[in-house]
Formats: structure tokens, C-alpha cells, sequence
């Protein structure tokens, strides 16, 4: 199965993965009509600093620690993507304790929310991957 | 109007040759009778043929076949003539007066011999000596032209269709083992005698039907040899390289057909044979800029044989026939039948593959 | 400073409708231009640092910037211009020499621009390059040698070394220090990609690049950094640089800032030491100096590689050019007055050297009226911008083209000209690794030969049109060109008639 794998060899800290993720998951068509004067809440973290950056999202793991940790059952696997039910989600933070990565985070609205490879929204490929200007992330299947 | 010479005329052309291996000697009447079939290919503004084996008794000495402007000019000419060659005989070439062909020039043939002390005055063998003082004449001396300067061979050429130029010359009253002939459609010129093919340096002619697109470049890098290209036609430029490949350069027929056709690297490396690789490799890479672009369908002539050779794309037509001992060579199959109603095994060579035609040792 | 002589060439332009403060372009700045006010939540610019190399325009997300020449101008006056005034207010304040990067770019004649090309028609066919073979392979070297031939008559087929080139183009010369490590690996990767070459420049050559020698021109400059015997053994040849076209008649400049970490290893001088390169060679102080060192790279080389002479586009450059193809020397190449450079003195780069087409046209000629064309392959850069300019060049004679600004653009350049700071937002000319980070050459190779195919294509449609099917057929064909524009004088040099004869 394809994933997300960022290098950090080429990562240069420029955060647009995120903007282009909160811009994707937005349901809007302009990108400066969904962002402006908000905060943004991406799938994709950057962290580090000048030296070394890179980003951080959902692994999709064979055996998710966030699904057994879901007190409501709101996390499941779709054809080995990891996705979240919003109206199950109650914001007990649980799955966000538990990931072993920090790919999970509050949403706007209070429930949680992760990377779900752009599946249920309009792009066809994961946003991060097409947005990153130095092909810092890339979207392969790794055995 | 620039007069041709100072100009570049694009033409396109019809040639013909015909060939015993036996040495057998045949009139020039064919040759140009087999012209009026092609008639349209040409436009009426330059005829031309080559004859070999056609003066026996002169055939120790150059025949220099030259066109004077005026008597003046030839009186100058002769004066030169005379300072590095022994001129055995001179005349006029015999021409019988037709309406076709008007404003000849005055047409002279010298039977000379290069003179010894002048030979080693100058260092060089007699062949060098020879082309070298033909160049001078073409270049330096305005209203004269050498236009044929081969031993036992001369070129015969006018304004006007080539099957009239055979008349005007009167050719059937030459007999040869090996003809070649032209008829030109030039896309505009003056009309200048000198412009008709063959084009000729020695014993080498050349009939060409054609444009060659990399004739800038091989001019160019031919010039650096000692040779002129004042005539600014195509034709000239291929006439030099073979002279300078075969003769100063020592590469066979083949061999210089790999050069001017090299085949495209593509061709080189789908060959099984590595020595076969090799070499074309190393002609294609050691004369760049003698490769010749642009369609064209040529026969070169020399003592003793015939060379056919057509552009790697076969943009022009040429077919190839025998009878016996004959071998014809025309841009239209009509012209072959016209020599020899019977010719056989006609086919039409590949592109890039020379047809070379060999008069058996001793009978010429 | 208290007075402000010169006010900021570049206005940054936000459209605030469209700024989402995502803050890319204050990441990405190298010159610390923006800044985001968190009080106020919203991006601000100071123009005063901006050299208008446009990284935050190009990743901007939403396209809210653009970058403007500022319409604050001095009165016009068309002697002394705008940047002339700038240029004495700069030296009153500093006293010193005023640098420049890359090419000059003073409104002089731009030949290329005013020659023009045939194509065949009625008489002769064009060629479709779609359908038929269309050769664009050269072998540069000498092609003087003699016909011999072995015991039984067939040919020996012995050259001198050549080299073999896919398409007549290479990368030029810029060395490793004006350019950094991922702009190198770009140039080796592509070059090995496209069966063409690319250049070490003065910089020697780094020992992770041994692995791409085959196709590595490895260069001899006067400072004779990084020269030692491996390095001129993994090139396929070596050039000896006289002069560059950017600014000749003195060597190159590297401040000491530059020359840290590998680029010292690789140039062999101490870290933070200006690389500062001789304006001769202090070996070859004339023409028969130049044949002892052709002849010591030989020998070091075993005679296996061809050796390349560059040098500079000056006045009598048909006699030195002349003097270089009797020294023994394989190819020549010259550099014309637009070349590019890593820095260079304004008034050099702008004043001095003349243009490669007719320096070309003229070394050419001179050759061939010597009879010695063939004793070396020419191979000319210093503004080489398109596929149409590299059939004109070698309609003029050339047998190959250097380029490197091309390269450049190819990988990201703006050409902001501000190579000399050391803060290429791009990560072409800097060394500082935060910034090179930012050529990926997964990405950067890719461009290059992406730019090349597409310049290969557009010659075989050129020849094709032409009814060329091999490229060694239009070198110097000059009957394939024509001037328009241009004085009797000028078509004289350049051999070629006026458009409409």
C-alpha cells in the first residue's frame, strides 16, 4: 500500500505541506478564501528547527495503537487507511496519548483528525506530496 | 543580375552514363540520344558530357578542353600555357552550327605536357602540378575556363539541352568505353557555358543531379586544400572532395563513398562486423564536414571506371542496367531503354551504396 | 546609516486579500526580507534587503507576491543613468571595487538575434525529424592525421583522443565554490544522463564526483586549485583556462567566507583563505609556454584524454586562436563577452571582451585561410540562451556550445545577480548547507535534461527544415544564414550575406 514518507534530507522547513493540507481537507476551492485570518489545523506537522526539519503524519500501521485505544470505536481501517469517524470521535484525546508518532490532533471542531492519503477528499494525490517544492515527501509503496 | 559563378543556383537535373567493362568504344550518339526521353527534366539551360577513352593517339598527354571569351583572353591564356606546359597540339573543338545552342564562347582543346623544370621548380608530382595550374587559370584569369583536363577523356558542354549539345558538338564522331551525361534545370541564371555539368579536375568528372544543403560546409573545409570553388554550383565542391579523397588523401572508391554517404550511426552500429564498425566509425569521424546532406543522385567518372552513388535517403532517382558488356546508369529506366531496348537487370541502387563499374585491366 | 543614497531598486507587493501568513516567504528568505508582526497577524517586508531573486514569489501558495522594479527614479537622463548614479554613490561609500555576478548586461548587440535561418523548399526537401534519422552526435578532437594502413591495405583507424557528445552541447565550466555541492551533482548526474559533458570550473573536483569522470571535463586555472594527479586522471579530458569571457584578462575570485569545509578539501588552500586566482598562469607567460603545458597534461595523461584550451573573446583572437591550434592543443574553446560568473569587477565584466559570434566567425575563418581547421574542434559559449542559438553557432563554425547561465536558469536561477553574497535563496551559488538543502538534484538533474531534450528536439526540427539529417553537415555552413540589421562590416565578419541575396 502507498504511503506518505517524508526524507529529511530535503525537507526545508517551509510548513507549505501544511497549508496545502489544511487548504485540501477544507472542501473549498480558493486557497486564500480558506485560510485567510484563520488558524490552521493540518494532518502533517513540521518539527525541528534550521538544522533539521521534517514532517510528521499518520503511518497507517499495520497494527494501530489509536484503533485499540478508541473508546467509542471511531477509528477503523478502510482498506488499510487508518480513518476516523467524526460523529463518533468524543474528544477524550486517548488516541492522541497513545500514537506512538503524534499523528493525531484536535480538529476545528473538537474531534480528532489524522492523515487520510487525501482519499475522501477532492485531490488525487495526497496534497502534501504534490505541494512540496524541494520532493521532500513522496507517496510510494515501501515493502 | 549577379552572373552565375558569383551566385549559388539550385537546380534540378537529369544524368545518364553508359559503360563497357570490355573497353569496347562506342560513339557519343547514344549517349545524347538517350537524353531526349528525359527532356523534361531539363529546362534548356546547360547540357554537359564526358567522354573517356576518346583520344587514343593523344593519351600520354592532358586534353585541356577550355572556353575563351575572346581572342585576347586566349592569346593571354596561351602565354601561360605555354610557360608550364609543352603544348603538342591546339585547336578548336569542331561544333557544328544548330539554332538550339547560340553565344558560344570560343572553344578550344590543348594536348599538353606538364614541363619538367617547372615540375621540380615547384616540387610537385605531375598530377598536383596539373590541377594546380588549372586552378590559377579558373581562378585568376576572368574570361578564361579550363573546363576538362584529364588525359584521354574530355568534357563537352553548352548552354542549351543536352541532346542538342551532343549534336552541336558532334559527338557521334567520338568513340569512348565510358560516357556520362547532364541536362540541367537551373531555377534561374544568366546562362553561362561554364555552369553546365560535368564538372571535372583531372581525370575525375562529375554528373550530379541534386542540391547538396551541406555544400557551405564542405566548401569551407575543401578550400583549405589548395582548391577554388568558383562556380558556386554543388556539383564543383563534390568533383574536389573525390579528387582530394582518392587521389591526395589515397582512400578507395569505397572507402570515399563511406565518406561523402557515410551511413547514419544508427546503419554503423546495427553492422555485425566490428571491423566493418570500426572503419566507417573512423571515416565518419576523421572527415566530418566532407559528408554530403541534401539529395543527390551522382556518377563519377574516372580513367577506367564509373562510380554511381545516391544521398542515404535516395532522394533522387537512378536506376542501373547491363546488356553483355554494358553497363547503363540514367535517372529514368526510359533513358536505359533508349541505349539498349534489351538492358537487363535493371534495379535501382540503396541509398548510400556506391555502384562502382570497372573496365577490365589493359583494355583502356 | 543616516542618509540613504540609494533608495531599494525592488518593491515587495503583497496583496493582503490573498496573504494567508503562512509565512513560507519568511522561511525562505535568505536575506531576511519578510517578517511576520504575531500581534497583528500579518506578514511585513523590508525592501531594503531584497535583490529580486523571487524564491518567495515562486512558492508563495496563493500567489500573493510580486516583486516590482520601484518607480522611485532619479530624473531621467539618458547619460547618466540611473544605475550609473548608484554605482558612485556605492564606491563614495565604500571605496572599493564594485563586483558584479553573472553575465553583462548592457543594452550591446546581440548578434544571434540578428541572424537568421533557411529553410529548404521546392528545390531540395526538408527532412521530418519525426520520421527519419536525424543525427546530432560530434566527436570533438583533432581530425588531422594521416590515411595509413596496415600489411594487407585496409585502413588503420587510429585517432586522436575524441570526445563523443550525444547532442553539441556541454555544460561550461563553474567551479565548486562558486556553486554548490547539489548544483554540481545536478550537472554531473544530467550530463551522464545525456551522453554530453559537464565541467569541474576551478574548483577541483569533489571526490564524490570521481564516479561521473567519463563524462567530466576536469579544468587547469591559473590558481591550480585542486590539481593533482587522480583528478586529471578522472576527467575524459582537461582544460586550461586562459580566460573567461566574463572577465578577461584576470583570474577568478572566491572570498574566504566561501572556501569552508569540502570546497577547501576539494581546492586544496586553507579554510577561510580567499581563493584568489592569478591573472596569468605564472608558467605561461606566451605562446610557446601554453605548448609545454599541453604537452605536460599529455604526458601526465598518457595521451589518452584530449586537451582543451578556454579562453577569453579579446581584439586579436583569430591570431591567438591561430597559435593555440599549432600548441598542440585538441579543442579550443572560447568564451564571449556575455559569459557568466560567480563575481566579477563591474567595470571588467561590462567593459571588456567581445561577442562570441563574431570572435567565432573570425577564429573560424583564420583557420581555415591557415589550412589548420582541422587541427582542433571549437567550441564556444558566453550567451548561448536557446536551441536556435546553437545552429546559428555552428552554421558559423562552431563544433559544439558551452552553456552555463542556461544550466542555471534550468535549476532555478532568477538571475537576481547577487551570487557574490553568498545567500542564493535557490541553493545554486551558496555554500551555507541550510541553503543548498534547497536544490534537491533528484529534482535539479531532472531539469537539465529536460531543458537539453528539448533543445535537441528543436535543432533536429531546425536541421530537419534545413534538409539536414546529420548536425556535422551544418558546421560552417554559412550559406544557411543570413543578417538582417546588420552593417556591411558586420556581415563581413560574419561571413554571411544580408537577408533578401
Amino acid at each position: 500500500m502507498k504511503r506518505v514518507y517524508v526524507n529529511e534530507e530535503w525537507c526545508l522547513g517551509c510548513h507549505l505541506c501544511e497549508y496545502n493540507c489544511a487548504f485540501a481537507n477544507s472542501g473549498l476551492k480558493d486557497m486564500a478564501d480558506a485560510l485567510k485570518g484563520k488558524k490552521i489545523f493540518p494532518r502533517i506537522h513540521v518539527e525541528g528547527d534550521e538544522k533539521i526539519s521534517y514532517g510528521v503524519s499518520c503511518r497507517h500501521c499495520e497494527d494501530p495503537m489509536c484503533i485499540k485505544s478508541c473508546i467509542a470505536g471511531a477509528i477503523s481501517k478502510e482498506n488499510g487507511v487508518v480513518t476516523i469517524n467524526r460523529n463518533k470521535c468524543v474528544g477524550c484525546l486517548t488516541c492522541v496519548l497513545v500514537c506512538p508518532y503524534g499523528a493525531l490532533a484536535p480538529s476545528e471542531e473538537g474531534t480528532m483528525q489524522k492523515c487520510e492519503l487525501c482519499v475522501k477528499n477532492s485531490c488525487g494525490e495526497p496534497a502534501c506530496v504534490t505541494g512540496c517544492p524541494n520532493k521532500a515527501i513522496v507517496y510510494e509503496e515501501r515493502g | 543580375m549577379k552572373r552565375e559563378g558569383e551566385v549559388r543556383i539550385p537546380s534540378g537535373c537529369a544524368i545518364a552514363a553508359v559503360i563497357s567493362k570490355d573497353g569496347n568504344r562506342m560513339s557519343g550518339q547514344k549517349i545524347y540520344e538517350c537524353m531526349k526521353p528525359m527532356h523534361d527534366r531539363s529546362n534548356g539551360l546547360g547540357g554537359g558530357f564526358a567522354g573517356y577513352g576518346i583520344y587514343p593517339e593523344y593519351k600520354d598527354f592532358y586534353a585541356f578542353h577550355m572556353f575563351f571569351d575572346d581572342r585576347d583572353t586566349r592569346k593571354n591564356c596561351e602565354v601561360f600555357l605555354k610557360e608550364r606546359f609543352e603544348i603538342v597540339k591546339s585547336e578548336i573543338i569542331p561544333t557544328r552550327k544548330i539554332p538550339q545552342i547560340t553565344n558560344e564562347p570560343d572553344i578550344w582543346r590543348y594536348f599538353v605536357t606538364p614541363l619538367k623544370s617547372m615540375m621540380e621548380k615547384m616540387q610537385t608530382d605531375e598530377k598536383e602540378f596539373v590541377a594546380r595550374s588549372v586552378m590559377k587559370i579558373n581562378t585568376e584569369m576572368k574570361g578564361a575556363y579550363v573546363f576538362s583536363s584529364g588525359k584521354n577523356m574530355g568534357a563537352f558542354k553548352a548552354v542549351g539541352f543536352p541532346e542538342d549539345v551532343g549534336v552541336f558538338y558532334r559527338l557521334e564522331e567520338y568513340e569512348g568505353y565510358s560516357w556520362t551525361a547532364h541536362g540541367r534545370y537551373p531555377t534561374n541564371t544568366p546562362g553561362w557555358w561554364g555552369g553546365a555539368h560535368p564538372f571535372t579536375l583531372l581525370d575525375y568528372s562529375i554528373v550530379h543531379n541534386g542540391e547538396i544543403s551541406s555544400y557551405d560546409a564542405n566548401r569551407r573545409f575543401i578550400e583549405m586544400f589548395g582548391y577554388k570553388c568558383n562556380l558556386q554550383t554543388d556539383t564543383e565542391v563534390i568533383t574536389y572532395i573525390m579528387d582530394y579523397l582518392i587521389r591526395v588523401k589515397g582512400l578507395t572508391l569505397k572507402e570515399s563513398a563511406g565518406v561523402i554517404a557515410a551511413p547514419f550511426w544508427s546503419t554503423i552500429e546495427g553492422k555485425s562486423d566490428p571491423a566493418e564498425r570500426e572503419r566507417l566509425t573512423y571515416l565518419r569521424t576523421m572527415f566530418p564536414s566532407l559528408l554530403v546532406t541534401g539529395p543527390f543522385s551522382i556518377v563519377l567518372g574516372f580513367d577506367g571506371g564509373l562510380m554511381a552513388l545516391n544521398d542515404r535517403l535516395k532522394l533522387r532517382s537512378m536506376v542501373v542496367g547491363e546488356k553483355d558488356d554494358k553497363v547503363y546508369i540514367a535517372s529514368e529506366e526510359a533513358a536505359i531503354r533508349s541505349m539498349e531496348p534489351d538492358a537487363e537487370n535493371i534495379w535501382a541502387p540503396t541509398g548510400g551504396e556506391p555502384v562502382i563499374i570497372k573496365v577490365k585491366d589493359g583494355a583502356y | 546609516m543616516s542618509i540613504r543614497y540609494i533608495y531599494p531598486e525592488f518593491e515587495v507587493v503583497r496583496n493582503e486579500n490573498r496573504c494567508i501568513a503562512c509565512r513560507v516567504c519568511e522561511r525562505q528568505c535568505a536575506n531576511e526580507v519578510h517578517s511576520y508582526n504575531e500581534e497583528k497577524n500579518v506578514m511585513i517586508s523590508d525592501e531594503t534587503k531584497c535583490v529580486n531573486c523571487q524564491r518567495c514569489v515562486s512558492l508563495c501558495p496563493t500567489r500573493a507576491l510580486k516583486i516590482v522594479k520601484s518607480d522611485c527614479t532619479l530624473r531621467e537622463n539618458a547619460n547618466w543613468q540611473n544605475d550609473t548614479i548608484k554605482e558612485i554613490y556605492k564606491q563614495a561609500g565604500s571605496g572599493g571595487v564594485l563586483l558584479s555576478s553573472m553575465g553583462n548586461p548592457k543594452p550591446l548587440p546581440v548578434y544571434w538575434d540578428k541572424i537568421l535561418i533557411n529553410a529548404s523548399q521546392v528545390t531540395n526537401p526538408p527532412i521530418d525529424p519525426l520520421r527519419e534519422p536525424m543525427e546530432t552526435r560530434v566527436f570533438l578532437g583533432k581530425k588531422n592525421g594521416e590515411i595509413e594502413r596496415d600489411e594487407d591495405g585496409n585502413l588503420k583507424c587510429s585517432l586522436p583522443p575524441q570526445l563523443e557528445l550525444s547532442m553539441p552541447v556541454m555544460f561550461s565550466a563553474m567551479s565548486y565554490g562558486s556553486i554548490s555541492y547539489n548544483a554540481h551533482a545536478s550537472l554531473a548526474r544530467a550530463a551522464t544522463e545525456l551522453g554530453i559533458l559537464y565541467n569541474t570550473g576551478e574548483g577541483g573536483l569533489h571526490e564524490d564526483f570521481y564516479v561521473y569522470g567519463p563524462n567530466t571535463i576536469v579544468q587547469v586555472a591559473s590558481g591550480r586549485f585542486g590539481v593533482h594527479e587522480d583528478y586529471l586522471k578522472a576527467g575524459a579530458a582537461v582544460e586550461i583556462k586562459m580566460g573567461q569571457g566574463a572577465k578577461p584578462g584576470i583570474g577568478g575570485h572566491l572570498p574566504g567566507a566561501k572556501i569552508v569545509g569540502d570546497v577547501s578539501k576539494t581546492r586544496m588552500i586553507p579554510e577561510g583563505s580567499d581563493a584568489i586566482s592569478p591573472a596569468p598562469h605564472h608558467d605561461i607567460y606566451s605562446i610557446e609556454d601554453l605548448r609545454q603545458l599541453v604537452f605536460s597534461l599529455k604526458e601526465a595523461t598518457e595521451y589518452k584524454k584530449p586537451v582543451i584550451v578556454k579562453v577569453a573573446a579579446v581584439h586579436n583572437i583569430a591570431a591567438i586562436a591561430s597559435g593555440i591550434a599549432r600548441s598542440g592543443a585538441d579543442i579550443i574553446a572560447i568564451d564571449g563577452f556575455r559569459g557568466g560568473t560567480g563575481a566579477a569587477p563591474t567595470r571588467i565584466r561590462d567593459n571588456v571582451g567581445i561577442p562570441i559570434e563574431l570572435a567565432l566567425a573570425s577564429v573560424d575563418q583564420r583557420l581555415r585561410d591557415e589550412g589548420i581547421r582541422n587541427n582542433v574542434s571549437l567550441v564556444v559559449g558566453g550567451s548561448i540562451r536557446s536551441a536556435s542559438d546553437v545552429i546559428k553557432a555552428i552554421a558559423l563554425g562552431a563544433d559544439a556550445c558551452y552553456v552555463a547561465t542556461a544550466a542555471l536558469l534550468a535549476l532555478g536561477c532568477h538571475l537576481c545577480r547577487t551570487c557574490q553574497s553568498g545567500k542564493c535563496n535557490w541553493g545554486i551559488a551558496t555554500q551555507r548547507p541550510d541553503l543548498v538543502k534547497r536544490l534537491n538534484p533528484d529534482i535539479g538533474s531532472e531539469r537539465l535534461v529536460n531543458l537539453m531534450t528539448a533543445w535537441r528536439h528543436e535543432i533536429k526540427e531546425l536541421m530537419g527544415g534545413m534538409g539536414i539529417n546529420s548536425i556535422e553537415a551544418l558546421k560552417g555552413n554559412r550559406l544557411m544564414l543570413r543578417g538582417v540589421g546588420l552593417n556591411e562590416k558586420e556581415l563581413e565578419i560574419l561571413g554571411i550575406s544580408h537577408a533578401g541575396e
